[in-house]
């Protein structure tokens, strides 16, 4: 294509985003309006998953030993721990150290305690991947000199479960929204080319090829879904550097964590410009594929 | 030049437009097309342009099967045909000189022969003084003419007029006439549908009269013979 064709499309991209005025502020307005919800979920959804990981790697077994296991067999036992395959960290802690854990968790009352300790020794397990835990948790069971293991049964394969089922939904519901506005968009901009329809029948008549009529239509949907990104990014920056403000701090020390603005804004950003321009491309391609048939 | 061979055409609402045409139209012929109303005169035009694909028989321009012809490759057809209509087909919002080069911009010509090129068709059809106007501050003969410039300003090899005198007054309709025999004149074959029996009946040329899809008559010199 000549260079002086690709101008003549650009400008004729843009002098039609001018003349269909309202049309084009309507198209905008659809593509703000899915841009900004697409942008808030997935800005939800990417630090539910940040907080699924930190949960799950947070997630640990606490083994309790024989009280009649002397030190040897304690020894022995934590050995066995270290080589149980999925094993990522052991951590011994003594009887003295659990009273303490007790005693910060429930109150000074219980240093009555230190006379005579009834506590057992644990080693805190991790394991490497979060999901397999129960698999762990059961071969470390059948060790000798293992009392108990402790991990939440049940509740923590319900927190998988309920974090997987979240995701999904997510995913779901952002790719139900693009849908929506692609619809809405090839729609808007079918009506600005049922408008035209004689200009782009005489173009066929007297010989322009298929992308010739194309392409400035595709340009004006490229433009639509840049301009439709606009307030959803600007809005989302803000936003999030407001959550952020107020939310880390309040974490600050906790196991969950927020993601860091940067470069958590490049991506959601970045995100929600690539789809307007996908959605805006993609719309008025498909409207006006229907009107080259002439 | 332009040849129809065993053109058999039924659209899907089951009407039979085409029933077996034979044709053979030579280079730098004028050849009217008539026939009553739905006798297949349009869907004889519209395949020419392929606008209408053949249920089944071949045609032929300038050794090209219409036919077989790809999508992609229409246009480079239309490029060598010029198609006037009934309704002129002018884009409202442009000026008479933008529609006349909007056929060459598509089809991507330098800008610096755009400009002599239009200057010297709306020359030739009579509206070079016209030619910073708005379509709708003309008559209608003079819509037609800017109608059959856009048509030509490509230098096709055929010209298709369908009832291109179809909205106009009989005084009009002559001043249309005499620029089509003009581009005639100039070697550019002519193909023009019509009713106008006047026109037929004193610019003598070939007639082709057409009726339930098949061709009853084709007549060098003919006249219209149908009374309306």
């Amino acid at each position: 294509m000549k260079f002086r064709t690709v101008r003549r499309h650009f400008r004729e991209s843009f002098k039609t985003l001018g003349r269909n005025g309202w049309m084009t502020f309507a198209s905008v307005a659809a593509v703000t309006v899915t841009l900004l919800l697409v942008g808030v979920f997935v800005s939800i959804m990417l630090n539910l998953n940040k907080v699924a990981d930190d949960l799950e790697k947070d997630v640990e077994m606490k083994v309790y030993v024989e009280l009649a296991a002397d030190e040897p067999a304690t020894r022995e036992l934590e050995n066995l721990i270290r080589e149980t395959p999925g094993v990522a960290e052991v951590v011994y802690s003594t009887r003295e150290q659990e009273l303490d854990k007790m005693v910060k968790d429930f109150g000074e009352d219980l240093k009555l305690y230190e006379q005579s300790n009834p506590l057992r020794e644990a080693f805190y397990v991790k394991a490497t991947e979060p999901q397999q835990i129960a698999s762990v948790a059961k071969k470390i069971d059948e060790f000798p000199n293992t009392y108990e293991v402790v991990y939440g049964q049940g509740k923590v394969e319900k927190l998988f479960n309920f974090l997987n089922l979240g995701r999904n939904v997510g995913l779901v519901l952002i790719l139900a929204l693009l849908f929506t506005a692609m619809f809405l968009i090839a729609n808007t901009i079918r009506i600005t080319i049922v408008a035209r329809k004689t200009e782009i029948g005489i173009m066929k008549l007297v010989g322009a090829t298929n992308s010739f009529v194309r392409i400035p239509f595709v340009l004006e949907g490229i433009w639509l879904g840049i301009l439709g990104s606009l307030i959803p990014m600007i809005a989302i920056t803000f936003g999030y550097l407001e959550f952020y403000d107020y939310a880390e701090p309040r974490l600050r020390g906790e196991m969950i964590q927020i993601l860091h603005p940067l470069p958590f804004l490049y991506i959601v950003n970045g995100l929600v410009l690539f789809m307007g321009i996908f959605i805006g491309s993609w719309g008025s391609f498909m409207s006006v594929r229907k009107f080259l048939k002439v | 030049m332009i040849e129809m061979k065993d053109v058999y055409k039924k659209y899907s609402n089951g009407v039979v437009a085409a029933n077996g045409l034979n044709v053979k139209i030579d280079k730098g012929e004028f050849v009217y097309v008539v026939g009553p109303s739905g006798a297949g005169k349009s869907t004889f035009i519209k395949m020419m342009y392929r606008e209408e694909k053949p249920t089944s028989g071949d045609i032929l321009i300038n050794e090209t099967s219409l036919p077989k012809l790809k999508n992609r490759q229409v246009p480079l057809l239309r490029r060598q045909i010029g198609v006037v209509f009934q309704d002129f087909k002018l884009l409202p919002k442009l000026t008479v000189f933008e529609n006349v080069a909007f056929a060459l911009e598509v089809i991507e010509e330098p800008v610096e022969s755009i400009r002599p090129r239009v200057t010297e068709v709306l020359d030739l059809v009579g509206l070079k003084q016209k030619a910073r106007m708005l379509p709708t501050e003309l008559s209608g003969g003079e819509q037609q003419r800017v109608s059959i410039a856009r048509s030509i300003v490509n230098r096709p090899k055929v010209v298709i007029a369908d009832e291109p005198t179809g909205n106009l007054d009989p005084e009009t309709s002559w001043g249309i006439m005499n620029v089509l025999e003009e581009i005639n004149q100039r070697g550019t074959t002519v193909v023009m549908a019509t009713h106008n029996k006047d026109i037929v009946n004193r610019n003598r040329h070939r007639v082709i009269a057409i009726e339930g899809g098949l061709i009853v008559r084709d007549e060098v010199g003919g006249g219209y013979g149908y009374e309306i």
